[in-house]
């Protein structure tokens, strides 16, 4: 008669499970409600760190073509008054200067001194027979490559020879291309004419970044350095330097040796931080990078907190339902239910709901991410601005459902125990 | 098959103890059908729950079958409850969402039976009550008899040596009734020990034998074996 007592033990098997969607499809209204707590507070999540990551694409693509080891350096006032000069002394940079700083510098791979001509809502400068365009015209030197890669549609770049020989060519952008030449021609070997002097063009080249940024570049013409002051009457002057440090070093410490280096040799005071102005891509990049963790920590946190909410939520409904089952939970322990059974069963329900639920939000917060980004790959034409790609990776949503098991779990403890701290006979007597 | 020695219990009400069964001595026999009779407040139901393990006692001794039933941990007396009770209860404790083939399969969940096994069992014990037809009903589909017909179904089904039965005709009109106690005179008849918690005297008398309760205790120790 006592066969069946080494059967007494709960097996995590089809029936119990069945016993569990038993219960919870019973009252799928509540169901339904409860679970919506931890499905939208995962979606959140998903959501928002997708989001955090589009932002991040966009403007790390922004900055894309820019080698990380850049630096962007320009003359403005003196500030201090040193060797006899007066404080306000406007500083000016020749190539000399350049070709000093080249030759002194420990840190520096590459000097690209850059000069440029009309620009942002510039007049028409530039024609080619009846065609008339405004363009931003640099003058440069081959080394500006190795700063901003450009890819190369035909023809050729700058080269040093044209640097040494003044030649009068142009390497120009594709839109600049669309606009001075018909469909069907070669613009190779055409003659443009830039502040009424004649240039050859050798080459056309496309952009690597997106949006307005690309827009800029391809509505630029680029010429060497040697020609463009010559051409329009620039002698030594250099307009801004842009220059490439060995990777080695800090962005800081080079822009430090390199201000040092230039303040020596235009009697600047060495204290005066006004003289020269610079920018660094891996001072931005680290601005950037330290902006986007804060984002993501802050998604984190307002997406867990909506999954708090959720659990919270859960635990409450579950307390109302033990209360409201008392009747049921106590014939089960009448039936043979150990107390055992009823937390397993209790934690069993809570869990199914939030892992069912839990599920349903990934699923539709990933879904919704990747629409977004089929939607900005689909039109092409319209600029997603600093909005790009956004995604969520595998890790993140495994981490998110492992989070939230975890909470379900705590959820259902104290449920479980209420339930088992009634009476049977309490239970029974409630009807 | 059930001793119980100087059996008391008591309800700690505020500062009050409110003592419900003082010093219960009886015994009952296998295959016996006993009435516990006694009005409101005599501890008849108080009795019961001590007798289903659903409550425990101060101080005397409750042997079941032999078995020490004192100091039992829950998870000892949720065993017994399992192997040795049924229950049949006046409010029926039918689960709402199961339907009849479910609640009176439901016993054997807890011991772990294979959900076929539980099944045919559960059909062959509602055929055995005479309600088969009704397996795939929910209890709110059913009227009172038909509900007390799947709970003994249910209280039979783990092949129990003794059915508890609190007011079992309690909720039922006089016909159903006495269909109800015709089916639990059958089930004794097969051996099955049968307790029966009762204020009607008309149900008392189809029993072998009645104990009263007055003020927690037996009125009428001598009776034994009037029948």
């Amino acid at each position: 008669m006592n066969k069946r007592q080494g059967n007494i033990r709960w097996r995590p098997d089809w029936d119990g499970f069945l016993e569990l969607v038993q219960v919870l499809v019973q009252r799928p209204l509540r169901t339904a409600l409860s679970g919506l707590g931890v499905g939208w507070g995962l979606f959140m999540i998903i959501i928002t760190i997708g989001s955090a990551n589009g932002l991040q694409n966009g403007v790390s693509q922004d900055l894309g073509d820019r080698a990380k080891n850049s630096m962007f350096m320009w003359t403005q006032s003196t500030s201090k008054a040193y060797k006899g000069f007066q404080r306000g002394r406007p500083i000016e940079l020749t190539i000399g200067d350049v070709e000093y700083l080249a030759a002194n510098s420990q840190t520096l791979d590459a000097v690209a001194p850059q000069n440029q001509l009309g620009g942002w809502r510039g007049s028409n400068n530039v024609t080619r027979g009846i065609k008339t365009g405004a363009f931003t015209v640099f003058g440069e030197f081959p080394a500006q490559l190795k700063i901003e890669a450009r890819p190369l549609r035909s023809g050729r770049h700058i080269n040093d020879r044209d640097i040494e020989e003044n030649r009068k060519i142009a390497v120009i952008g594709e839109r600049v291309r669309e606009i001075l030449f018909t469909s069907d021609e070669n613009p190779i070997g055409g003659s443009v004419r830039i502040n009424g002097v004649n240039f050859t063009v050798v080459g056309v080249f496309g952009s690597l970044r997106s949006g307005e940024d690309a827009e800029e570049d391809l509505q630029s013409i680029r010429i060497p350095f040697t020609a463009f002051n010559q051409a329009f009457h620039r002698g030594d002057d250099v307009g801004w330097l842009c220059l490439l440090f060995n990777e080695s070093v800090h962005a800081d410490s080079a822009a430090a040796e390199v201000m040092s280096i230039l303040k020596s040799r235009l009697s600047i005071h060495p204290d005066d931080d006004r003289a020269f102005g610079h920018w660094t891509v891996a001072k931005e990049f680290e601005e950037i990078q330290t902006v986007f963790s804060a984002i993501r920590g802050v998604s984190f946190v307002f997406g867990g907190l909506a999954l708090l909410a959720g659990i919270i939520g859960i635990m409450n409904i579950m307390l109302i339902t033990v209360r409201e089952r008392t009747n049921e939970l106590g014939v089960r322990r009448a039936l043979g239910a150990t107390p055992g059974v009823i937390i397993r069963q209790i934690m069993g329900e809570t869990l199914l709901l939030t892992v069912l639920f839990g599920l349903v939000g990934a699923i539709l917060g990933v879904a919704s991410i990747e629409a977004i980004d089929a939607l900005l790959e689909s039109m092409p034409a319209m600029d997603g601005g600093s909005f790009r790609n956004p995604e969520v990776s595998i890790e993140i949503v495994v981490q998110s459902l492992a989070i939230m098991i975890a909470m379900g779990a705590i959820a259902g403890v104290l449920p479980a125990f209420r339930a088992v701290s009634i009476r049977p006979v309490e239970a029974i007597r409630t009807e | 098959m059930i001793e119980l020695h100087g059996i008391r219990k008591s309800y700690q009400s505020g500062a009050q103890t409110l003592e419900v069964l003082k010093g219960i001595d009886c015994t009952i026999n296998k295959g016996e059908l006993v009435a516990i009779m006694g009005s409101s407040g005599s501890g008849k139901s108080t009795l019961l729950n001590v007798l289903g393990l659903l409550d425990d006692f101060d101080g005397g001794s409750y042997h079941l079958d032999g078995n020490d039933m004192g100091g039992l941990g829950e998870k000892q007396a949720a065993r017994y409850r399992s192997e040795f009770l049924g229950f049949v209860f006046q409010s029926f404790n039918l689960i709402g969402y199961k339907t009849a083939l479910e609640n009176a399969a439901l016993p054997l969940y807890y011991q772990g039976v294979s959900r076929k096994e539980r099944q045919k069992q559960a059909l062959h014990y509602l055929t055995k009550v005479g309600i088969a037809d009704w397996a795939e009903h929910l209890p709110n589909q059913m009227s009172g008899g038909q509900k007390q017909r799947v709970a003994i179904a249910r209280a039979l089904i783990a092949n129990p040596r003794v059915i508890l039965a609190d007011e079992p005709t309690g909720a039922l009109d006089s016909v159903t009734s006495d269909e109800v106690m015709g089916l639990l005179k059958e089930i004794n008849r097969e051996g099955i020990t049968i307790v029966v918690v009762t204020h009607e005297n008309e149900i008392a008398a189809q029993c072998d034998r009645i104990i009263r309760l007055k003020d927690g205790r037996i009125e009428n120790p001598q009776a034994q074996h009037h029948v």
